[in-house]
């Protein structure tokens, strides 16, 4: 009884979860516009969603900063992380707290006070600021992600490449950056998800004229109920599957090699 | 070969906390300061410095505002921990294997646009949606409820989007829970409800609480939830300050909202830090325990 009362609540937590996407999904290749009742198979909402120029664009311009703003945040954020690790200076602890408190910040703090810098420091609105935004609200995730797996690396490594004549520069080279890619990797699609999801730091940063995806799904959706974002959810949902699946294959796999890598060393 | 370590070094540091600083720091120190500002529509804030900005946030008329805003995380938050805590439980009880799937399964959501995920709620909600088309196929009801566009709608919502981070720092508790603990209140003649009142919960308490700050503190913000579920009558925090900063520019009182808002946050997590410092003092045992 209490068997099949656990298996019940976990099932009915699952349904609420599910439910909702599931319906759009499915609702994504209803012919009825309203989604009301099911008046037959079609896929017709995907193909006006590639006919419709603003949506294709809008796509473009997300997954170009998404792109462009994870890698940029993952550079930073892995050197970032060596400087924590390995080296002493000035500000340290400074460094550590900003980026903790940056992490804690709700998102809509994080907007107005970046609004405001670009602001006052005469900055005009559109992909430059949405960029600096991005980066700036993904670096800290980097840095903490890349760096508690550098912790994770014996510290004797770098005693014997420094022993071996290795500087800093080197033993980042041949030494940290191998072992730690699949916290690299998986820091960089963090950082992609985060950018192309981000709706309350990109509705404050952006100007006109240059729309991204999230937003542009807002105005849509704001407006009323459209079967074509029906059709654009289900494809943003396989693609978030599909990255998913490759960050976890990534972990379970990249860090099962590294650590092979580390013991033979 | 001493310049290129200088160099890896100068730019390791460098890159990140001017970055920082610039992005960080000084956005949150201008903040601050434009809090105490007087409002200019034009110039966004002048001088001389004066707490009228204050004055407002303090008004009773907003006030009512931001009670609301609060009451509608704290039901969020609430719910959140009364679905999350037996479903970490549960979940914790299964076989390892099943563990790790269950967690995915969970967080995978997450993943996904958040804002597609409200309006699929919204979609769900509505007056033709599953569960108004359910319940009257069930007869219980005969008219649609009304369920889109009210507060019940925006705690949905809240609640629906951050379920997530309410299960992950509470699985992590219950997972660590040193169960010689359980066993030992067993001994000494505990029924389970008392163990898990007096055990299991004060154990955990610091992951109840790091579940309800990351709950909280982003559901304040979510405008959108706000304005795709509540129909623009019942606000958010995040939309009043969202109006202050991109209709009515009165970016002092905008920054006010913001500086109380962080004051809270603090407080909140100061009192988590504390709260987790006790548990780790209970948790080991001391001299005192003998």
């Amino acid at each position: 009884m209490t068997r099949i009362f656990r298996i019940g609540f976990i099932g009915l937590i699952f349904a609420y979860i599910y439910a909702p996407l599931g319906l759009l999904i499915v609702n994504s290749f209803n012919l009825s516009r309203y989604g009301n009742s099911w008046k037959g198979l079609t896929t017709q909402w995907y193909s006006k969603l590639l006919t419709n120029q603003s949506i294709l664009d809008a796509a473009g311009h997300s997954l170009m900063i998404a792109v462009t703003s994870a890698t940029v945040a993952t550079v930073i954020g892995t050197l970032a992380a060596v400087a924590l690790l390995r080296f002493n200076f000035r500000g340290k602890g400074a460094m550590s707290s900003l980026i903790f408190v940056s992490m804690l910040t709700p998102d809509i703090v994080t907007a107005i006070a970046l609004l405001v810098i670009f602001l006052s420091l005469g900055f005009t609105l559109g992909f430059l600021t949405l960029l600096i935004s991005h980066i700036t609200f993904c670096l800290p995730f980097v840095i903490v992600t890349v760096f508690s797996r550098m912790k994770s690396i014996d510290s004797a490594i770098f005693e014997a490449a420094q022993d071996l004549g290795a500087g800093d520069g080197l033993s980042f080279r041949y030494i940290l950056l191998p072992l730690a890619i699949p916290a690299v990797a998986a820091a960089w699609l963090l950082s992609f998800t985060l950018s192309i999801d981000d709706v309350i730091v990109s509705a404050f940063v952006t100007g006109p004229g240059y729309d991204i995806l999230p937003l542009k799904v807002y105005s849509m959706v704001r407006v009323g109920v459209s079967p074509e974002v029906n059709a654009l959810s289900t494809v943003l949902f396989a693609i978030s599957l599909f990255l998913v699946a490759v960050a976890h294959f990534l972990q379970k796999y990249g860090l099962a090699s590294s650590a092979k890598q580390q013991s033979t060393c | 070969m001493k310049k290129m370590i200088k160099g890896f070094q100068f730019w390791s540091i460098g890159l990140a906390s001017s970055w920082l600083s610039l992005f960080v720091l000084v956005p949150s120190i201008l903040i601050v300061i434009i809090s105490f500002l007087s409002t200019d529509v034009e110039h966004f804030a002048r001088l001389p410095l004066t707490f009228s900005a204050y004055g407002k946030v303090f008004d009773p008329l907003f006030l009512v505002v931001l009670g609301n805003s609060l009451k509608m995380a704290l039901m969020a938050t609430l719910i959140c921990l009364l679905i999350g805590y037996p479903f970490a439980f549960l979940i914790t009880q299964l076989p390892q294997k099943l563990r790790g799937l269950m967690m995915f399964l969970m967080i995978l959501p997450f993943w996904t646009n958040s804002l597609v995920r409200i309006y699929a709620i919204s979609f769900f909600l509505g007056k033709k949606g599953l569960i108004n088309q359910s319940l009257q196929w069930f007869g219980l009801i005969d008219q649609p409820l009304n369920l889109l566009y009210s507060q019940f709608a925006i705690v949905y919502g809240l609640s629906y989007l951050l379920l997530p981070f309410m299960v992950m720092p509470l699985y992590n508790a219950l997972e660590k829970l040193d169960h010689s603990l359980l066993e030992a209140a067993k001994d000494l003649g505990a029924n389970s409800f008392q163990r898990f009142v007096r055990v299991t919960i004060p154990m955990t308490m610091p992951g109840i609480v790091a579940g309800c700050l990351m709950v909280l503190l982003p559901a304040m913000g979510m405008f959108y939830v706000a304005d795709l579920l509540g129909g623009g009558k019942n606000l958010l925090l995040g939309n009043v300050i969202r109006t202050q900063f991109i209709q009515t520019r009165d970016w002092p009182y905008g920054s006010a909202l913001s500086v109380v808002m962080i004051v809270l946050l603090s407080l909140m997590l100061w009192g988590y830090l504390k709260s987790s410092r006790s548990v780790n003092r209970k948790g080991g045992l001391g001299d005192s325990d003998f």
